[in-house]
């Protein structure tokens, strides 16, 4: 069984039995433990909506929803609520508007301190939390003096901090310049390679999809392309159809590849284009 | 304009006074608020005003932040003076013109308030906001009240609201300086024309300014709730107070340093309220 199932799941923010409307129609998916899935769409396709059915936040009109074999959808009672909300953590859109405290370590101790954790193993997950994302030497400080990186960084210690399994980015990089958004990338990475969390990736951005290992693309009517970043790249006619752009470099050995070279498709970061046209061109020679 | 607005007036250090309990502090406030007001002469007032001096050299406070405290209050304590030095009567007429009679006792008792004044604002403001930092002030704020909690008091959420406004101060600060110069560089005037033109020209800050706070509101609560955040129940705390010897050292001290006030207005005898 996967670690997280949705079946049949639709949502509306109009009315409670979907019947129009619907931002979420019939969507189902799969994502096993472990995996690094980057979730792509414009704005409004529900990708958003979907990550926050995932903790509660909002709960489907029909279908159902299975987090690590419990149906979330059938108890909501606190305790199952916070049960789900340990499991998957949530980094949002703008770090401004996730950090309440006035020292970055309190709002780090803010999760296990709601979850009635011991003082002594709080004080270690916060150190933890913190040298994870590289911020332990701004633990003192206030959130507000740190750049929009480190207060992203901040609020990712947060989720650590609870202990949970996967980790939800709801387009946690678009308000951050590019340097941030390396930051957070890198810790994304690591968290999955390196701490074995559940990280889904939610987007817009294409070359940050690319770093995942599954991307699943939605629109209104559901999700339409679900592979790895090779398969779903390869497929640039139906990203442009959904309003997508494809990474540069996939795009030009797509152009090239229709007008007659021979470069394989869905091909993935510059040296990897690079090699493929100089191997296309040497080809054409011989 | 905006930017140099500190958050709390907190000044860190590593003083006794930096390190006593904040709820050892808020307790000790409250003694010398007492102290102050059973302060009835001239004598016990000036011990006062020698405790709170060095209360502000043992929080390691340069001279200069003595200026700075009391320049807020200048008005006040200008205005409450000069208003009692007509206001009492007494024996010792000095100066009469017209209808105004200025007495001796009159001219003590606007010394009286005046310092009355200046010892609550200095001892408070050592004693709390330059040697407290705002978030040791809630937590303790919240643990010394917790009993109230018995009869239904919502303390936890009074400091968690209390929390909450102290971190969106500088942000707040900084939106309202982002809106107003979007709205200058179209053309608004917040600084000339009457006063009427000047606090209609602020309409078009605040309501961009409201609706960003209600949208971060929102934000703020579903992300508390997504790290498990349902209010006070079964809620432990990474940094827990608690009171050393050295805290009830403090205490036994102020106590005695109070009553030592009290004894001096009580027994010796000079110019009173």
């Amino acid at each position: 069984m996967s670690y997280i199932e949705m079946r049949n799941v639709c949502f509306s923010y109009e009315d409670d039995t979907c019947e129009n409307k619907a931002v979420l129609d019939n969507v189902s998916l799969n994502i096993e433990k472990g995996e690094f899935v980057a979730v792509l769409g414009r704005n409004g396709s529900g990708k958003s909506t979907l990550a926050k059915l995932l903790n509660m936040i909002l709960t489907p009109c029909s279908g159902e929803i299975i987090i690590d074999g419990v149906n979330i959808c059938e108890d909501m009672s606190d305790e199952a609520m916070l049960a789900v909300r340990k499991k998957i953590g949530m980094v949002f859109q703008n770090p401004d508007n996730q950090i309440f405290a006035t020292i970055v370590e309190e709002d780090v101790a803010f999760g296990p301190e709601n979850l009635g954790v011991e003082s002594s193993e709080i004080r270690r997950r916060v150190d933890e939390a913190l040298a994870t994302v590289d911020m332990t030497e701004y633990a003192r400080h206030a959130p507000h003096k740190l750049s929009g990186g480190q207060k992203q960084r901040v609020a990712i210690a947060g989720v650590l901090a609870m202990d949970g399994e996967c980790i939800v980015f709801d387009e946690s990089t678009s308000m951050l310049d590019p340097r941030g958004r390396a930051e957070i990338c890198e810790v994304m990475r690591k968290l999955n390679k390196e701490k074995g969390k559940t990280v889904i990736h939610i987007t817009h951005n294409m070359n940050e999809a690319e770093m995942a290992d599954r991307i699943i693309v939605i629109d209104d009517v559901g999700i339409r392309l679900d592979g790895s970043p090779k398969e779903v790249f390869s497929d640039v006619q139906t990203l442009k159809e959904l309003g997508l752009e494809a990474p540069q470099a996939t795009e030009l050995c797509d152009m090239l590849a229709r007008s007659g070279f021979d470069i394989g498709r869905g091909i993935i970061g510059e040296e990897n284009c690079a090699s493929a046209i100089e191997r296309a061109v040497k080809l054409r020679r011989a | 304009m905006l930017r140099d607005v500190t958050l709390g007036q907190y000044i860190p250090g590593n003083t006794l006074l930096h390190k006593t309990d904040p709820r050892m502090k808020l307790i000790i406030s409250i003694l010398f608020i007492v102290a102050v007001f059973l302060a009835k002469n001239i004598w016990a007032m000036l011990a006062l005003t020698v405790l709170s001096f060095i209360l502000v050299f043992a929080a390691g406070l340069k001279a200069k932040m003595i200026v700075k405290t009391l320049k807020p209050i200048i008005f006040v304590v200008i205005f409450t003076s000069v208003i009692s030095i007509f206001w009492r009567t007494g024996e010792n007429l000095i100066f009469e013109f017209w209808k105004i009679r200025i007495y001796l006792e009159g001219i003590i008792y606007a010394i009286l308030i005046a310092l009355r004044i200046i010892v609550l604002v200095m001892g408070t403001s050592v004693l709390l906001s330059y040697t407290t930092s705002p978030i040791a002030l809630t937590d303790g704020l919240e643990q010394l009240l917790s009993p109230l909690k018995k009869i239904k008091v919502p303390v936890h959420d009074f400091s968690m609201i209390m929390t909450i406004a102290l971190r969106f101060i500088p942000t707040l600060i900084e939106e309202t300086d982002r809106i107003m110069s979007a709205q200058r560089s179209r053309g608004a005037d917040f600084s000339s024309g009457s006063l009427i033109k000047r606090a209609k020209a602020l309409v078009p800050i605040f309501i961009p300014l409201f609706a960003s706070l209600i949208r971060r509101a929102d934000e703020l609560a579903i992300a508390m709730e997504c790290r498990c955040y349902v209010g006070d129940n079964g809620r432990t705390s990474m940094n827990k107070l608690k009171y050393s010897p050295r805290d009830f050292a403090v205490l036994i001290a102020f106590v005695g340093l109070c009553a030592g006030v009290v004894l001096i207005s009580r027994f010796i005898p000079g110019p009173t309220f």
